[in-house]
Formats: C-alpha cells, structure tokens, sequence
C-alpha cells in the first residue's frame, strides 16, 4: 500500500513542482513587470490610473492605436500617480492618459498655474527627456471643491473664497491624498483663511460614497472631479475657481519615444475630438448605465467616425 | 535598508505625535475599533457556540456557515456594506464582525465539546441543574479553547482594521492608504511596522493570558492538547 | 445581475489573475513546510526556532507585510509578487506547524516497527511518517487554500488585480452588483480548490476515505489584512 502511494506522492509532487514552476514564470512575465524583452518595438503598451474614467480615456487610445494597426499591450488600473509614475519614467509604458494641471504639480510641486495653455507649455518644459506630450484635449477633469446647491444657497457661495462666509464647522472629504495636495485642505486655510474642522477620508476618488457624505451632510466639502456625472444627478456645484487653485486640467496622452508619429497622429485626432462635455457623458455611461470601459470605447470612436 | 531608517525616522518624528492624526491616537483608534469588534461579536457567537456545545445539536450547520464567512473576502464584504451605509465605522465593525464570529464561535463550542463527557455526567449525577452545569462545569472547563478562539478573533480582527481605513478614517491603516497615494513611502512602511508591532505585542499578551486565567488543574492538560484531539491545528496561532 | 452579464468576460479574466496569484503561494508553502516541519519536529533546538518564528510570522497582518516586502526584496511596489510572496509565507507559517503535529501524531511504536522491518529514516519518512500524517496535512492544507483566495483580494487596493479589484471598481462606481459578483466568485473559487484538495486527499490516501469526509473543526485562522 504505501510503495504504491509512493508513487503516487511522487507523480503529484512532480506535478505540483512542474505547476508552481510554470506558474512563477507566468507571474514573473507579469503586466507590471518592465516590458524590457526584446520583442519588436511595434507593441505599444497603453497604462491607466486606477480610476474607471481614466480606463475609458486610456482603453478609447488603446482601440484607436489597434485601429491603425498597431498591437496594443493594457495595463490597466495600476494605482494613483505616485504609484505609477516611476514606471512610466522607467519607460515600460509608452502611452498614458493623464491631466495636464495635475501631472504638472506632480512632476513640479512649485508650478505656477496659468490658463490651459499655459499649464500644457509648463508641463511640456517640465517633463523628463524621455518622455513626450502630444496635443492636449479641450476635456477636462479637474479637481473641484464641490458643495450641495441646499448648502450653497444658504450661504450665498458662487466661489471657492466665499466660503469665509459658512459659520458652521466645514468638514472636508475626499481622497487621503488630498490632504497632503497644493489645493488641499491647508491651502483652503492659508490662502483663503477658511476654517477647516475636519478631515474625512473617503477612498472613492469622489465617487458614490463622497457624494452620499455630501448629500447627507456628513461632509459639507467634497473634492469631486468636474467631469463625474453625480455632480448634475445630486443636484451638486462646484464651486467656482477664479483664482485658479486648481490647475486646469486637461486630458493629454503623456507619450514614450516609441510613439512614432503615425501613432502620435491617431492620439492627435482622438485628443480633437474629445470635447468639453465628453468626458462627463463617457463616464455617466460607466456609473448611470454601468457599462463597461471597452464597451463605451467602442461606441464613441464609432459615433466619432474615428474607427 | 534606507528605506527602514526612513520609515523609523517618520516614526520618531514628533510631528507625528500631535494632532488628529498623531500615532498615538491612531493606535487608540485601531485597538478601541477592534476590542469593540470582538465584543459585538462575542456578544453574537458565545451564548451561539455554548448552546451547540451544550445540546451538541446544529454543530454541522454551524461548522458549515463558519466556513462559509471564513472564505468571504473582508474587502468585498467592506467595500458592499459601505455602499449602503455610506462612510463611517459602521461598514468596518459589520464587516470585521463576520469576520470575528466564526473562531469565537469554534472555541465556545469546542471548548463544551472537549470535556470528557464523565464530568458532564458525573455533575448531573451530583443532581446539578442543566444551566448548573454549564455555569459551573462546561464554562469554567471550557475556557482555554474559548480564549483560544478569542486570541485568534481579536489578532485577525487587529490585523484586518488597517482596512477599515478604505471606508473612514480611523486607525493605522490611514497611514498605509495616505503613504501610498503620496508616495511616502516612509509613512507607508512606518506605519505597516507599526500594525505588524501591535499585533506582535497582543499576540504575546494572548500567549501571558491564556497561561493565567485558566482555571487551576486544567491548564496544563487540556490547554495543550486540542491540536491531536481534533487531528488538526486546533487554536493553534 | 445585468452588469453580470453584461462583464462575463472581465471576471473570467479578473478570475484568472486571482488563480494565477494565489495557486503558487499554495502549492509552494506545501513544498517547503514538510522540510520545515520534519527539521521542527526532529531537533529540539530547531524545534523551538522554526514553530516560534512560524507563530511569529503568522500574527504579522498581511497587508503591512506586502508594504514591508518591497523594501526587503526590492521588488516594485505594484509588483504582484509581494502579494505572491507574502501569502507563500503564511502558507508556511500554518503548514510548518501542521507538518510537526501531524508527525507527531504517528504512533511511535508505528515508527519504531518501520524501522524494525528495515526502513531507513528517509524511506520510513517517505514511505510511514508521511502517509500517515496525511490527513492531518490535508486539513491543514485546506485552511491554507480558503484563507490564500480570501486573502489575494487584498492586494487590490495596491492595484495588484485579482477578484478583488471587482470591489476597488464597484466601489469608485457604485455598482453593488460588481461587490456581489467578486465576493460570489472568490468563495466559489476558495471552495473549488477546497474541493480539489479533499479529492487529491481521497486518491492519495484512499485508506483514509471514511476520515477525510469529515470537515476540519478547527478554529484556525489567518490574519485577513
């Protein structure tokens, strides 16, 4: 009996080794391991930030590129900015979907900020050689501080610095990183002298838990993106910017050397066709409709006659 | 080895020790939260377990749900409750309560099961009443697994808080999810050292506890022999 | 329901990551845990090192032990084998002290016979101890496979994609439905490999096919995060 389990044990050992060996070498030829093999450089490899609505923007050049022929490699959801960052300066992506006032303050904490032109030009100066910016869309996704109409309209509050006006205690919520962002919280207070009585942690990146925080009061101060469609279905405002705390901040592919410039060309005419509104109508199919970011892709670079 | 002399130094810092986001204060936050977790949860699977271990009825039903919890991912569990309740402690203390109950519960029922049924006999024959005999014969005796059960509730339950800063703001965790969204990678690997020392040190204060509150006569034997009665690791971590 | 539908194809594919990150660390902690608890369980000085560093290092929570890894290791921050790595090591943490029990729980006159007949130690290891303590391995085995599909979903929230970036996503854009999916799915996953260990368990040891039917009671645990 035993000899004859032996060899069993023995064939399921083997098995087992055999398996977890090619399973190591599946994970070490993982997607987010430096693409540094020698395979041709006509794969392109497409990043996003783990936010839905940059995976549309990112997925929406993916099968633009394809279109044009290009093999197209996704690496999807990799983390906020400062996880992803260094992989793109280490070249292992070569094209990836980012905002031009907010890449900017990452790469230049001290950046003045300026119209949208002006921001573009600084970021353009302030990258690293390797990498490259190609045109800038009239899309938008900023940062905002965004409060209820009800809470508005009891304060009379049209812009970010008439929140001196507000006498109950302002708690803020977003994002942890905000607290610690140019715009954040401690900036509120320096700039404007607006009190702060508290920070709120909420790890949607404005989404469905910030906004329910917002409606139910648990929050009075939300940084909510301007192109997130809850803004308009919460009956929400966000506050008016005209000091420009916030950079503007407009979609822009951030480019690898290996965009050539057939590919920079396809990047061009999606970035001309993503409008002022698009962004928040892609993204309202992804939360209202919940369709999914290929599915939402496809359908607008069709409608755009773009594939 | 930078990166450690980094990640010390962030947690020397003084800074760090004022405010509403000091360490002390997040340690209080992360050990109330969790005593408050194991609590509730006792509160729940205790009277549970003893009633199974006593009547030893529904004890399959019992091992099969708690199986059923144990693979359910807090993550998923966190990240749902907090969609309907919105943001707060409310979402973290529901989903770190399922995750309480099943090694709460396993040690109350294991506890009663692991008495030599003589004993249980031998009370009843002294005339003892059923609620006498688990007051004074299956509660006392049964003990060592039950802390057993809550020494690995309360270490999961520990551990698992950091995530409950995904939802609200409170504990250690904030210092995980705030260094990794800024890149700090000292606050992050600080305040990673830190849960990984609170839960070092309950784990030892666990070990002091289940040699001492165990009733006299019954320590030494029954205390160390759980892992080859059941033929498996019985609360073993 | 309807975004179930409708997103088949991303959790078969997000279910394909979780096996990918979670069968290595479960085959692998098996591989190395019996040389561990054979070496734990015949020395006492190695005894007391390996089963007190293995309790040690199974009270570490495991989403600070994935942070902590990169500076150890030097791998990347987002690189899945932090998560792949971390996992492996409370596989070992549990199955080392398993192995020891289970070696334990071999009557010595058992042993004391093999060699008798003539077994040498490594043979009567391969050929008596091993076999015997099979069951117990067995259930240790399958505490390790439920707690490592629960656990990979962890390593979502650093962007490590698995099963449980279906949360991180559902969460961003409010669609419960995608919870449900990802949480319905990691248990059918935990339970299928439950269920593949229980059989591999019954074609190895079919003497023991009356036992092994019999689920682990025990309150082992692994710490969730």
């Amino acid at each position: 009996m035993f000899t004859h389990t032996r060899g069993r044990l023995a064939l399921v050992s083997a098995v087992a080794v055999g398996a977890v060996v090619a399973l190591a070498g599946c994970a070490s030829g993982d997607p987010l391991d430096e693409g540094t093999s020698a395979e041709g450089s006509e794969t392109l490899v497409v990043g996003s930030q783990d936010y839905y609505s940059n995976e549309i923007i990112a997925e929406i050049y993916a099968q633009a590129l394809e279109n044009g022929g290009f093999t197209v490699e996704r690496q999807f959801r990799i983390g906020q900015r400062e996880a992803y960052l260094p992989e793109i300066e280490s070249g292992s992506i070569d094209v990836f979907p980012e905002y031009t006032g907010s890449l900017l303050q990452a790469l230049d904490a001290d950046a003045p900020g300026g119209t949208a032109d002006e921001v573009y030009s600084a970021l353009e100066a302030a990258l690293p050689a390797e990498l490259s910016v190609l045109d800038r869309a009239e899309a938008s996704d900023q940062n905002s501080w965004t409060v209820t109409q009800a809470f508005a309209d009891t304060y009379g509050l049209t812009d970010i610095a008439s929140l001196t006006e507000v006498t109950e205690p302002i708690t803020v919520g977003g994002n942890s990183e905000l607290e610690t962002r140019p715009y954040g919280p401690t900036a509120l207070k320096e700039t404007y002298g607006i009190e702060i009585a508290g920070f709120t942690p909420v790890e949607d990146s404005g989404g469905p838990l910030t906004v329910k925080a917002l409606v139910d009061n648990k929050i009075q101060l939300a940084n909510i993106y301007t192109a997130d469609p809850n803004i308009a279905s919460n009956d929400l405002i966000a506050l008016e910017d005209p000091d420009g705390l916030f950079l503007p901040d407009n979609v822009v592919p951030v480019v690898s050397d290996k965009v050539d410039d057939s590919a920079a060309e396809i990047l061009n005419e999606v970035s001309a066709a993503l409008g002022a509104d698009t962004l928040v109508a892609l993204n309202a199919q992804s939360v209202n409709d919940q369709a999914a970011a290929d599915t939402i892709a496809t359908d607008w670079l069709t409608e755009q006659g773009l594939i | 080895m930078n990166l450690f002399a980094s990640a010390i130094d962030w947690i020397l810092d003084p800074a760090n020790y004022v405010g509403l986001n000091a360490i002390p204060l997040r340690i209080g936050q992360h050990l109330v939260f969790s005593l408050v977790t194991v609590v509730i949860a006792s509160v729940i699977a205790i009277p549970l377990g003893y009633l199974i271990g006593h009547t030893g009825r529904g004890r399959g039903l019992a091992v099969t749900t708690s199986g059923g919890l144990r693979a359910i991912p807090t993550l998923g569990l966190l990240t749902l409750v907090a969609l309907w309740v919105g943001i707060g402690v409310v979402a973290p203390y529901v989903a770190l309560t399922v995750l309480a109950i099943p090694p709460i519960l396993a040690g109350a029922y294991t506890g009663f099961e692991a008495i030599d049924r003589r004993t249980v006999d031998a009370a009843r024959a002294v005339g003892m009443s059923e609620l006498q005999i688990v007051r004074k014969v299956e509660v006392p005796l049964g003990l060592p697994l039950l802390i057993g059960g809550l020494r690995s509730a309360t270490l999961q339950v520990v551990a698992t808080a950091t995530l409950a800063a995904y939802v609200a703001d409170i504990g250690l965790g904030r210092y995980l999810f705030s260094g990794l969204k800024t890149r700090d990678y000292a606050e992050m690997l600080g305040g990673s050292i830190l849960v990984i020392l609170l839960a070092l040190a309950l784990e030892g204060i666990f070990a002091l506890i289940q040699r001492f509150v165990v009733p006299r006569g019954v320590s030494g034997r029954l205390a160390s022999t759980p892992t080859t009665r059941t033929g498996s690791p019985a609360a073993a971590r | 329901m309807t975004w179930v539908l409708a997103n088949l194809g991303l959790i078969w594919a997000r279910t394909l990551d979780h096996v990918v990150l979670s069968l290595p660390p479960i085959l692998l902690c098996f591989v190395i845990a019996v040389p561990l608890g054979w070496l734990a369980r015949r020395y006492r000085v190695s005894r007391g090192i390996i089963l007190t560093g293995a309790g040690l290092l199974y009270a570490v929570p495991s989403l600070p032990l994935i942070f902590v890894l990169p500076a150890v290791i030097g791998t990347s921050l987002l690189s899945p084998l932090n998560v792949i790595i971390a996992l492996t090591l409370y596989g070992i943490a549990l199955m080392v002290r398993v192995v020891s029990d289970g070696l334990d729980s071999v009557d010595a006159d058992v042993r004391q016979s093999a060699s008798a007949m003539g077994y040498s130690t490594w043979s009567r290891f391969w050929q008596v101890e091993l076999p015997l303590a099979g069951p117990v391995l067995l259930a240790g085995m399958r505490v390790v496979a439920v707690s490592t599909v629960s656990l990979v979903t962890v390593g979502a929230v650093i962007g490590v994609q698995s099963l449980g970036s279906l949360f991180t996503d559902g969460f961003q854009r409010g669609i419960q439905a995608e919870i449900v999916a990802g949480l319905v799915a990691t248990v059918a996953l935990a339970l299928l490999f439950d269920g593949a260990l229980v059989l591999a368990g019954r074609m190895l040891m079919p003497w023991t096919r009356r036992v092994t039917t019999a689920k682990p009671s025990v309150p082992v645990e692994v710490s969730a995060a």
